[in-house]
């Protein structure tokens, strides 16, 4: 029942969020972005990073630093977090944390076909997956030649299982073939998980419909906007977007016609709150569309830490971490290749 | 006076109800007195306690002070003992012929009527002290100045116990039996 979680949530929660609001509070300010922007190397870099939370993570590291090592510790810092709010939950907050995962093991699965295709090794491209998106046996994922054997040998097993009953084709494996299969299963994942969260009811449905809602409706732009010019089809366009958001269904047949940004821009502009994302930007300029949705992103997440008693902030906790490591990449990166004034192209700031 | 003809003669609940024992309805209202008391004290208690370890792990500065909120839902526990125990006080034995006088009615109806007052009042209280007191908790931790200002809520809320047990002490005054006659 909506409005009375406060009386039950904290048997199995409480502890769980008041941890995770403690996670939060030492997510990176304002302040931080702009000390570590006027950094000249990576070792100030460390320098202002040992002052802050992942002071104990990054401190053993030799001296000359790569951009990689850093993303890599600050990734693992994440990972213990996860890993530990992981084990001391029970149902349903375990499976909601679980889900969480689902994106970056599909991630991981498509990344390691794809560099299978281009004939690179294994071990390589298993230490470039994300850690959050691991299971167990995948690596057998590089001896699959097609779909069918891609599901029959190695992903049966996995939690992406039931997302594969749509794309599962006799097709060998090519660039096209992967992407569109990337799609569909994180497609099928969005509408698992937002069948989840209506059935967990309450204030956790609501946040999360808003929150996942937005997701759904990024990646429609984003499926549109990369397939311009591509040969996928209209009808194989429309396959992609996901069956919620608010542009479902209206704004996806919009969509699906589109040949152009300018077209999608005046699909979107129909509605409000990403019409004030597309007015930030200029007529032909789609660079500057990524930081736009980042910056929304960011909102919301924050908004979802207002309300106390729901598995909302566990997962807005999760992106904006996420959040922050990639602006930690790029600004190490802006800083290695000396290119300082392009920092603020795309850090987003949370606080 | 015989009691048949003060009640009305059709209904058979009510004649049912006027024939249970004052000291039936006495010792439920004692029993609710403390009892849902010390539910809600708990229920807050742990709802409070919950939130606090948890943000104490990243700013350990909170607990003492967070300690203010169990202590409030604790005193909902205590009214529910005082309170219990000044009803036990007003029970009497009267003789067997007076058990169903009116005024011998009155006075168990008058108990239980105070416990019930008493036992959900503390209920509700505790569950509101306790639910403030997790928001007082995850607050202080992320900005101290906040502590002062929600544990005024706090306060608003203990009261409801306050008036819950000032109102059931009134209701049990006029708690009096029938006095022993021949």
């Amino acid at each position: 029942m909506y409005g009375f979680e406060a009386m039950t949530f904290n048997i199995h929660g409480g502890y769980l969020e008041a941890i995770v609001r403690g996670h939060r509070a030492g997510l990176l300010t304002a302040a931080d972005y702009n000390n570590l922007c006027q950094c000249e190397t990576l070792d100030d870099m460390k320098m202002h990073l040992s002052a802050t939370e992942y002071g104990p993570y990054l401190q053993n590291e030799p001296s000359p630093l790569h951009t990689t090592t850093i993303v890599e510790k600050c990734t693992l810092k994440l990972v213990d977090e996860y890993k530990h709010m992981l084990c001391q939950a029970t149902e349903p907050l375990s499976t909601f944390l679980e889900y969480i995962t689902y994106g970056h093991m599909i991630d991981n699965v498509v990344l390691i076909v794809t560099g299978t295709l281009h004939e690179r090794d294994v071990q390589e491209l298993l230490e470039k997956c994300h850690p959050l998106g691991m299971f167990d046996s995948i690596a057998t994922l590089a001896v699959a030649q097609n779909m069918r054997e891609l599901y029959r040998l190695v992903l049966v097993d996995t939690p992406l299982a039931p997302y594969f009953s749509e794309c599962i084709t006799s097709e060998d494996l090519d660039d096209m073939n992967i992407e569109i299969m990337r799609n569909t299963l994180y497609k099928a994942y969005l509408e698992d998980f937002y069948k989840f969260c209506q059935k967990l009811g309450g204030a956790t449905a609501e946040i999360m419909s808003d929150l996942l809602a937005f997701e759904a409706d990024r990646r429609a732009v984003n499926i549109t906007i990369n397939s311009i010019g591509t040969e996928l089809t209209r009808d194989d366009r429309r396959k992609l977007y996901s069956n919620f958001g608010l542009l479902y269904p209206y704004g996806h047949e919009e969509l699906a016609v589109c040949e152009d940004i300018d077209q999608v821009r005046g699909a979107m502009e129909k509605y409000p709150p990403y019409q004030s994302i597309f007015s930030k930007l200029s007529y032909g300029e789609s660079q500057m569309l990524d930081k736009a949705f980042y910056e929304e992103e960011v909102k919301r997440l924050c908004l979802a830490f207002e309300q106390q008693f729901h598995y909302g902030v566990f997962f807005a906790y999760m992106r904006l971490r996420e959040q922050e490591i990639r602006n930690l990449m790029w600004i190490s990166e802006c800083v290695a290749q000396n290119q300082k004034s392009r920092v603020h192209d795309s850090v987003v700031f949370i606080f | 006076m015989s009691r048949t003809s003060m009640v009305g003669d059709s209904s058979s609940w009510s004649t049912a109800l006027v024939k249970i024992s004052p000291y039936t309805f006495s010792a439920i209202g004692i029993a609710i007195a403390i009892g849902v008391s010390v539910l809600g004290a708990a229920w807050g208690i742990y709802i409070t306690g919950s939130s606090l370890i948890g943000a104490a792990i990243k700013a350990p500065r909170i607990t003492s002070k967070n300690l203010i909120s169990v202590i409030f839902c604790e005193a909902v526990a205590i009214y529910g003992v005082i309170v219990a125990i000044i009803l036990q006080t007003k029970l009497e034995s009267v003789p067997s012929s007076q058990i169903y006088a009116p005024e011998s009615l009155r006075a168990g109806y008058a108990i239980f009527a105070s416990g019930i007052i008493v036992g959900f009042a503390n209920l509700v209280c505790g569950l509101c002290v306790g639910i403030i007191g997790s928001s007082c908790a995850l607050s202080d931790a992320q900005n101290s100045s906040l502590f002062v200002k929600i544990l005024v809520i706090e306060i608003f809320g203990s009261a409801l116990g306050l008036f819950g047990v000032i109102v059931g002490i009134i209701m049990s005054a006029q708690a009096t039996w029938p006095a022993k006659s021949v």
